[in-house]
């Protein structure tokens, strides 16, 4: 390709204006909403929404002023990387704040403060839980999948435009759910809180992510698609299905906020829970499995371990993941045999999971000193032992005698995050400290020795987290079910409640810990991008720009 | 990478390594499978829901109450769902059947009891002890982690709307009649009194429905009456007397 071909400014094309006509379609929609809508909430959220919508707008007519979006065919597109990465450090910090808050609410109930109502754990929680799937496991995994599929296709992302609309409507997404959800504005499901209006503007920008996606493998210059592709393309495939059937709702008005779901109790409890188990299955999964596909063969410079296994793993884990969902409704009102079905493929999953932590690990074959050496490559490895714990736990709370007596308690609370805050968690930051030196072109980050402390203060929160939360969740679940001689219950609920106070101060210490680890890295983050690095880093190697194809 | 090769390698190697297009099309076959064979047979499958006695639509009140429970989040600690296990009967009553959440769009049934079950809160406490329990959690149960929601007994329920808010329900499945969505918003001033001119009506169209001033405050309809008439019809709709647990249309 030569030079002339090369370097395109996008000016008036079509697709600006595309973009350009959905924010002003959004922002009529907002007035109207502002004017009509039959709910207070909404009255106020309508406002928001068109002050993003104007935004959008004026960046837009700014940017075909400007001249346009440029289109460089002769280099890879870092700025949307850059600004994933930024966003990621930013909601992952913000997620955790939250998360550390309503921690200590369940310690010391004092700090639901009523005066502003938004306070409360009921509304907080969500935005917790929001914050930090969607908003910074979301953003990673955009960042990650557009650094990745660019790299192993040795080809620019495809689409102009459309790929700062997919960074800017999702960021435009967090905000409309946040903001809603501190105001009421919630559908009552779990992880799927966001309302209809923000859902469907959510299916937007994900089928225009997939459509990018899929518009970059397309012009690829390497023969193969590369493992890491396979299952960023498999999250995003299938979390669509899942975000579309789950959230399918009749809106009270069409500038309301209300909706209900289309489904209603024992078939909306299996649907929200193959939805909320593959949002794990699949977000925070195989996205994430790309990263480790991607980013630790990389950092260690040795090829995946086998190449075989990742495709038994890849398609033994997709096909069996699907099927987990009915193991969170054990002894519900759900009928027995989906429960059986559900902990069936639960218990499969095991092998599959740990097909993946093999094939993650032993990628190390060789060059298991750099454990020693590299603090990055110790966060990563230990994100694949975390994955490795909590995918071996989440079968075994899966077998219905034991869901018994973890289910509705902190254990399962304390299993979730070990695999969000241990597998998520560090594999994503083991991802940015590639990442920071590598796009702004550093010799290393800015200290090591910070991602040394950052690496041991986090761990030792996790540890924390998941030991308390299974002393509470073990205790109380027997508790519950504890007879006296004469064969009464022995203990009232909230005899209970009492019991677990000390690990809920311990868990909120852990969490702090947690969030500790994630300020000195938002710090070291920012020094490295100011051009303060001082020490060369042998790790860090230089990655090349796009050549042209031989 | 692993230097050996076999016909699937390379079968997967020049098929889905070479096609983006089928690569997308096999994944979505491959996770369409366990969600077609666990979940659809759960809309044409009889035996999903029990044959009972009692159930029928929220009132336009307990609706209402409804949508207050799910905005403040309580799904987030409160759990409606009690389990066949002898603690769990013993602590919260009877075990809770498919037929009691059928009108629930979403349902609540939860994952987390930081707080206790409210499966069948309806009729264990008074109307007082919610409105204490709501001013002040630690009130009534002193080791209470719960937050306060005394806003509530002072905030007044926004109700012109209702009848929307039923239409959209009927459009999803509710069996609410013409009659009901007529009468959407006299009926949320009617259940709270139990003296209302359309007394037998408001009885025809919701067959037991508990009629009182539930925040004891007569002069103004709050989001306290509507949480409260919902935490009260919990659980309390089937008539277990009539339900037989071993009948071959209930047994799942």
């Amino acid at each position: 390709m030569n030079s002339a071909q090369g370097l395109r400014r996008a000016g008036s094309d079509p697709n600006t204006a595309i973009v350009l006509l959905i924010t002003i379609l959004g922002a009529l929609w907002s007035l109207f909403a502002a004017a009509y809508a039959p709910d207070a909430a909404m009255k106020g959220q309508a406002w928001l929404l068109l002050g993003g919508f104007l935004t959008g707008i004026t960046l837009l007519v700014g940017s075909i002023a400007g001249g346009g979006v440029i289109t460089d065919e002769r280099e890879y597109n870092e700025n949307l990387i850059k600004a994933g990465v930024i966003a990621s450090m930013f909601w992952g910090v913000v997620g955790l704040l939250v998360g550390v808050v309503i921690a200590f609410q369940l310690a010391f109930p004092v700090l639901n403060i009523e005066e502003f109502g938004f306070t409360s754990f009921g509304r907080l929680r969500p935005l917790h839980t929001s914050a930090v799937i969607f908003a910074f496991g979301g953003n990673v995994l955009i960042a990650t999948s557009f650094y990745v599929v660019q790299r192993t296709c040795r080809t620019r992302i495809a689409g102009g435009i459309w790929p700062w609309f997919v960074f800017w409507g999702y960021q435009f997404f967090i905000l409309m759910a946040a903001s809603g959800y501190v105001v009421g504005i919630t559908q009552g499901k779990e992880y799927a809180e966001p309302e209809w209006y923000a859902d469907i503007w959510l299916t937007l920008v994900w089928v225009v992510y997939l459509l990018v996606f899929l518009g970059t493998l397309w012009k690829r210059k390497e023969p193969h698609i590369y493992v890491a592709n396979w299952f960023y393309l498999a999250f995003i495939v299938t979390i669509a299905v899942l975000h579309v059937i789950n959230n399918l709702s009749m809106p009270v008005s069409w500038v309301g906020s209300r909706s209900y779901s289309a489904f209603s109790g024992v078939q909306d409890a299996l649907i929200q829970w193959w939805y909320g188990h593959n949002a794990v299955g699949f977000f925070l999964t195989a996205g994430f499995l790309g990263i480790m596909y991607y980013f630790i063969p990389k950092r260690v410079n040795r090829p995946v371990y086998s190449y075989r296994l990742s495709i038994i793993h890849f398609w033994s884990l997709i096909f069996i993941y699907i099927w987990a969902g009915p193991h969170h409704l054990h002894y519900t009102a759900l009928p027995e045999w989906a429960q059986t079905l559900g902990m069936t493929f639960s218990i499969m999953l095991w092998m599959p999971s740990w097909g993946g932590m093999i094939n993650g690990l032993m990628t190390l074959s060789g060059a298991w000193d750099k454990l020693r050496t590299d603090p990055v490559v110790r966060m990563l490895v230990m994100s694949v032992a975390f994955y490795g714990m909590s995918t071996f736990e989440g079968p075994v709370m899966s077998i219905r005698a034991v869901n018994a007596l973890s289910h509705y308690t902190d254990w399962t609370v304390g299993h979730v995050h070990s695999g969000a805050l241990g597998w998520v968690g560090f594999v994503s930051f083991g991802a940015i400290y590639c990442l920071v030196p590598w796009l702004w072109k550093r010799k290393g980050m800015f200290s090591k020795a910070l991602i040394d402390w950052h690496f041991w203060v986090a761990t030792i929160g996790i540890l924390l987290y998941i030991t308390s939360m299974w002393a509470a969740g073990i205790m109380q679940g027997l508790m519950w079910r504890a007879y006296d001689s004469l064969g009464f219950l022995e203990y009232s609920f909230v005899e209970t409640v009492e019991e677990m106070h000390i690990s809920y101060i311990i868990r909120a210490v852990g969490g702090l810990l947690f969030l500790a680890g994630a300020l000195i890295m938002a710090y070291n983050v920012y020094r490295t991008i100011k051009g303060d690095v001082t020490e060369v880093d042998e790790d860090v190697v230089d990655q090349p720009s796009l050549q042209p194809a031989q | 990478m692993s230097g050996k090769k076999s016909l699937w390698s390379d079968l997967h190697k020049s098929l889905f390594e070479k096609n983006s297009l089928i690569l997308t099309v096999g994944v979505l076959v491959t996770v369409s499978i366990g969600g077609i064979v666990e979940i659809a047979p759960l809309f044409y499958l009889d035996s999903t829901i029990e044959e009972v006695d009692g159930m029928r639509p929220y009132t336009p009140l307990e609706q209402l109450g409804r949508d207050i429970y799910i905005r403040e989040g309580c799904y987030n600690c409160h759990s409606q769902m009690v389990r066949p296990l002898r603690d769990e009967v013993e602590r919260y009553g009877h075990y809770s059947l498919a037929a009691e959440s059928m009108y629930d769009h979403p349902f609540q049934w939860g994952s987390k009891r930081t707080g206790p079950d409210l499966a069948r809160v309806g009729g264990k406490y008074s109307d007082e002890w919610h409105r204490d329990h709501m001013r002040q959690p630690q009130s009534v149960v002193p080791e209470s982690i719960m937050p306060a929601y005394g806003f509530l007994e002072t905030s007044e329920l926004a109700f012109d709307n209702v009848e929307a808010n039923l239409r959209a329900l009927r459009t999803v499945g509710v069996p609410y009649d013409d009659a009901m969505l007529a009468a959407a918003v006299s009926d949320i001033e009617t259940q709270l009194d139990p003296f209302a001119d359309d007394y037998d009506g408001f009885q025809a169209r919701y067959p037991g429905a508990v009629m009182r001033d539930f925040d004891g405050n007569p002069d103004q309809v709050t989001e306290l009456d509507a949480l409260i008439a919902y935490l009260q019809v919990l659980g309390t709709m089937v008539d277990f007397s009539t339900y037989e647990a071993e009948a071959d249309e209930n047994l799942r």
